[in-house]
């Protein structure tokens, strides 16, 4: 009887997964002893970090997608066909069209998603580059925008921790290049104390922030937009007037874990070093839907698959774990439109961002086209 | 009845102790609690001053072996 690895989801986590695995257990796969099948809500597969470049006008939009099936090696049984309930008592995952499947070992990489719609007045009031059509909306605002207030909104929990701090330091050297950052403002809120999650983020930032006239506020957690009085109103009573809103909206978890009461919010409680979910021997949870408290990002989602890569392989070849995730994530970090910095830390080891350069800034660019040698589990 | 929801946070460094905090009580009921752990000292004085600000309970800090335990209930 064949093993069976159902991955849900087509992301970067589950495609990782899918095309590793495939390279670590070709015999098995080839013999029939094991089968891999990826469900999907989508036949396109996106680059999402090129998002933060779609405003600008840095990068066409169709370098952000591949066609999924190609990307997945061929072994790979793929369906586009949305889980709509995961029952891991009774081992199997219901499907929109109404099919189910069962496995041995599940993989849940659904993801997270933006939710604008949590805050009043957000959708109607605020711009945001999160999802493609977010990110055109806000392009043609930018290409309209003759200067004024800007204020840019972060809130929790989101993905990409390091974007907000990026678009903002792109956008003041874009408004340089159109000659209209003389009449405008730059003012950046986010929800906690400091200018970013990561101490030393926050450190290195405050004085780029002041040296090119960002304004902030801290301790900003959105209660409210008005999109007819352009004003953004925060939990804490500031309120903050705008010409021009550009958002980190709120993330969740996908609906589908939610509906099959995997976790609040759509995050799965996961053990934080196996990536199992908590009560369960055979199911992972990788990617943004877990509820490890470490960033949700691309990087995160990579490292964590390279980490089931290993284990599923080892469990199916030879009964035994193989190594347990050390919390590894590396995100660059674009300083403006010529130069760029980095962040590597993982549980015990804190990040230090180092001083921007043009070759950080570079090899982000470049990694942009490496992506899809990662997706197929090449890099 | 109240619920108390652990958040376990202990060596995050990103997005942090007080970000958990934030996203959890989103998916909470008002009168409930979560207790979040923290290796962060910093902790101790950020979570209940945001607490104050936002008008949260911050209703007890526990030194407990190497972390801090900070227990927050949602109040609105």
């Amino acid at each position: 009887m064949a093993k069976q690895i159902l991955i849900i989801g087509g992301g970067v986590a589950g495609t990782i997964v899918a095309n590793g695995l495939c390279r670590q257990v070709k015999s098995e796969l080839a013999s029939g002893a094991v089968t891999i099948t990826m469900l999907s809500d989508s036949d396109k597969h996106m680059y999402q970090p090129g998002l933060l470049y779609i405003p600008f006008g840095k990068i066409r939009e169709s370098e952000l997608y591949r066609d999924q099936r190609k990307l997945l090696d061929k072994k790979i049984a793929f369906f586009v066909d949305a889980a709509k309930n995961i029952d891991v008592d009774a081992r199997k995952v219901t499907t929109a069209s109404g099919k189910t499947y069962g496995y041995d070992y599940l993989v849940i990489a659904t993801g997270s998603r933006i939710r604008p719609d949590t805050i009043p007045g957000m959708t109607e009031g605020a711009h945001w580059f999160y999802d493609l059509d977010g990110a055109r909306k806000l392009r043609d605002a930018l290409n309209d925008f003759q200067g004024g207030k800007v204020v840019i909104n972060v809130n929790a929990p989101h993905k990409c921790p390091v974007a907000p701090v990026e678009v903002t330091l792109m956008l003041r050297d874009f408004l340089i290049a159109k000659g209209v950052m003389d009449q405008s403002e730059i003012t950046y809120t986010y929800p906690i104390g400091r200018l970013h999650g990561l101490e030393p983020v926050a450190n290195w930032a405050v004085p780029e922030f002041q040296k090119l006239g960002v304004k902030s506020e801290v301790f900003f957690n959105t209660k409210m937009v008005d999109p007819k009085a352009k004003t953004i109103t925060s939990e804490e009573g500031v309120t903050l007037p705008y010409d021009l809103l550009i958002t980190i909206p709120p993330h969740s978890g996908s609906q589908v874990i939610t509906d099959s009461k995997l976790g609040a919010g759509g995050w799965v409680p996961t053990n934080k070093l196996t990536l199992l979910r908590e009560g369960s021997d055979n199911v992972f949870i990788v990617g943004d839907t877990t509820n490890i408290p470490i960033s949700k990002a691309g990087s995160t989602a990579h490292f964590e698959a390279d980490t089931v890569v290993d284990n599923l392989a080892s469990l199916l070849k030879e009964q035994r774990w193989s190594r347990n995730y050390d919390g590894k994530v590396y995100c660059f970090i674009e300083t403006g439109m010529t130069t760029g910095t980095y962040i590597m830390f993982n549980y015990t080891t804190p990040p230090n961002p180092g001083p921007p350069s043009a070759m950080v800034h570079w090899l982000k660019l470049s990694y942009n086209r490496l992506y899809w040698l990662s997706a197929r589990g090449l890099l | 009845m109240s619920e108390k929801t652990i958040v376990d946070a202990r060596g995050a460094f990103c997005p942090g102790p007080l970000m958990e905090l934030i996203a959890a009580l989103k998916n909470v009921q008002i009168g409930d609690e979560v207790d979040i752990w923290s290796t962060d000292k910093g902790s101790v004085t950020d979570i209940p001053e945001w607490c104050k600000k936002v008008k949260h309970d911050c209703v007890g800090i526990v030194e407990q072996n190497g972390y801090w335990s900070v227990l927050v209930r949602k109040a609105k």
